[in-house]
């Protein structure tokens, strides 16, 4: 039986910001309840995360950004075909399509959190500004795990 | 061959036409044309951003660390640099490959298929099939993953389905999808429950027939058009590669074997811890990447090929049926000794990838794949080598360790530097003998990308935030103006700015 609420951290730890991702999973599996959330982290989102997707009631991705305007941005996204498809890493929007094509119409709600960072060099420390940031994200994803309902995550879309 | 494209003798008054970044590669490679006022082309280069500082992050950690943090140097292989770097560290603790205890040598195997199924999957099904079944030069529209699993949906969800395959082979050993540990200085550090056993068996026969149905269907493909898939991008060149000692294929353990373009065996079985002894890198000053060649032939002729093509050409059987006999059938196809066919690598690859589903089948079905014995030590050693055939090619790891077990001294030849030559050689075939002289445009320029795409470069890329990785194409003049640019926002917008 799967778990409904998936999060998907991406992010390799050692790329400096880019390990806001799982970073952030490592907060949730220390204070979240893990008993219905399944935490999933991986460097890059491929093809066969749509699989991951299947059977779930709401989907949280997690991942670090250059391009917010505020710590932390929240969207819901949907399947799109941008052009991610054309590299080893996708969009979470590309892996919803690619859950369009081979699985079905109706993927579970799915949510991007995006995280800003600014320095992605191998071995490369979190950045001061990534660490406040994540801090953030961390207090922000708490309330989104108090309520994890597809209704109350589009009530918080804006906030950062 | 194609060497005399590399420089152009008056630069200066060339016009340029950069393709930035090439797509559907991993990481950020670039390719430079120089070309007259008739496009006839001068100059060719692929430029790639290194594996930056590698070796400085390695240097300096405790020796132990080292399998999980060399994970983190790609993305796309990280089970390829565990391993390399297991079998290099397992020398710091006195064990060779010799000495690995049964079971613990199984698992890694077992590690290592499932990593190579999976790439190979992801490679051929995601990446190249858009090209190989719409067209180099179709609509860029239809170029895509997206587009294949409309119009091919049962293809499509196989290259889905034998990726998690391969994924959930590494999961099952290592215990993780990525970031797994599985492998540790003297062994490994799980043993396989007969539940994960049993769990992966399940969908074995299944994987076996999308496999051969893989191979099928690069077959069919190849030889829809014999004439244009052996000569497009081809070159002759050296093939290098780990082999058996009876001369089946290897992607694990064995000697390095070389073979010249005519088939004549140059290197046998020989040992790789010695690999400085043939092997040196050539620094470019137009390139970050270094040229590896064999010092036996010198820059010119001692530059070599790696990865399934290399591998197939060298080996002198398969030691699984299935990917035997689709071997044969391959090597019937050319009529010299070795197929130089650049194409042909995606065949190659997916001969791999069947030779990859039915040994995971024999190695769930071997006993000794739940064995409990996983560790051995030796006598302490300050010097380590490690090298295995990464699903691009051969992968060397090479480190030194003080008393106080820190690394002093690292060095990585990666599989794409090993194809660096190949791959400018064959864009500058490309670029000879189907785009000279013709006004360039999008499709005429994923030809080049076709070529390079068939190595499956990993250009190291595990960094990929959000908006990070735009694709700019530029037209200059003669006298370096911008004539024409055309940008690909990350949210797949395109932007031209013509000036």
């Amino acid at each position: 039986m799967r778990k409904p609420l998936l999060v998907i951290a991406c992010g390799n730890p050692s790329r400096g910001d880019d390990a806001l991702g799982p970073l952030l999973l490592d907060f949730i599996e220390r204070q979240a309840d893990l008993s219905a959330v399944e935490l999933l982290s991986d460097f890059q989102l491929q093809i066969e995360h749509a699989l991951d997707l299947q059977n779930r009631e709401l989907v949280l991705f997690a991942d670090a950004t250059v391009s917010a305007n505020a710590a932390f941005r929240l969207e819901e996204i949907r399947a799109e075909q941008d052009r991610s498809y054309t590299s080893h890493a996708m969009s979470p929007a590309a892996v919803l399509q690619v859950y369009h094509n081979t699985i079905g119409p109706m993927p579970p709600p799915c949510f991007l959190l995006s995280i800003q960072g600014t320095n992605f060099e191998l071995g490369e420390q979190l950045s001061a500004n990534a660490q406040h940031n994540l801090q953030l994200a961390c207090r922000f994803t708490r309330l989104l795990l108090a309520e994890p309902t597809a209704e109350c995550w589009r009530r918080q879309i804006g906030r950062g | 061959m194609y060497e005399y494209l590399e420089t152009a003798e008056q630069p200066e008054n060339l016009k340029r036409v950069a393709v930035d970044p090439v797509s559907r590669v991993e990481g950020h490679g670039k390719v430079s044309l120089l070309l007259d006022e008739n496009n006839n082309i001068k100059q060719v280069r692929l430029h790639i951003v290194e594996f930056r500082g590698f070796e400085k992050f390695i240097q300096g950690r405790p020796y132990w660390e080292l399998p999980v943090l060399v994970q983190r140097l790609c993305g796309i292989c990280p089970v390829s640099h565990h391993l390399a770097a297991a079998k290099a560290i397992d020398q710091l603790v006195g064990i060779d490959p010799a000495t690995l205890p049964v079971s613990a040598d199984k698992l890694r195997r077992l590690l290592h298929f499932g990593q190579v199924l999976q790439s190979h999957a992801l490679h051929f099904f995601h990446l190249a099939s858009p090209d190989l079944l719409y067209g180099f030069e179709s609509d860029i529209g239809k170029r895509n993953i997206l587009a294949v699993l409309g119009d091919y949906p049962d293809i499509g969800l196989q290259g889905v389905k034998l990726r998690k395959y391969g994924q959930e082979v590494i999961r099952m050993v290592s215990g993780k999808r990525i970031h797994g540990s599985g492998a540790v200085a003297g062994g490994m550090n799980k043993a396989l429950s007969r539940a994960e056993r049993d769990y992966l068996l399940e969908d074995i026969a299944q994987i076996i027939n999308w496999a051969e149905a893989a191979v099928a269907l690069v077959k069919k493909v190849h030889t829809s058009n014999p004439s244009y898939y052996d000569n497009f991008a081809t070159i002759r060149s050296n093939y290098l590669g780990l082999i058996k000692p009876s001369g089946a294929l290897e992607l694990y353990h064995g000697g390095i074997r070389v073979k010249n373009e005519r088939g004549e065996t140059l290197i046998d079985q020989f040992d790789y811890c010695h690999y400085t002894d043939i092997i040196h890198e050539e620094v470019r000053s137009w390139s970050y990447m270094k040229f590896p060649f064999l010092t036996s032939l010198g820059t010119d002729m001692g530059w070599y090929r790696v990865g399934p093509l290399a591998r197939i050409n060298n080996c002198d059987f398969i030691d699984t049926p299935l990917a035997e006999s689709a071997r044969m059938d391959f090597k019937q196809h050319a009529d010299e000794a070795i197929v130089h066919s650049t194409l042909a690598f995606h065949w190659a690859r997916m001969i791999e990838l069947l030779h990859c589903a039915e040994s995971i089948r024999l190695l769930l079905n071997d006993p000794d794949i739940m064995g409990a014995e996983l560790l051995a030590k030796g006598e302490r050693r300050f010097e380590g080598i490690g090298v295995i055939e990464a699903p691009r090619g051969a992968l060397f790891h090479h480190y030194q360790v003080d008393e106080n077990d820190i690394v002093t001294k690292a060095n990585l030849i990666v599989s794409t530097t090993s194809n660096n030559m190949g791959m400018n050689e064959s864009v500058r075939q490309v670029a000879a003998e189907y785009l000279s002289g013709r006004e360039l445009t999008e499709p005429l320029l994923n030809n080049l990308e076709v070529a390079i795409r068939a190595y499956d470069p990993c250009l190291s890329c595990a960094t990929h935030a959000v908006g990070k990785m735009p694709l700019q194409v530029e037209l200059l003049d003669a006298a370096g103006r911008q004539i024409d640019h055309l940008t690909r926002h990350s949210n797949g917008k395109f932007e031209r700015a013509n000036q």
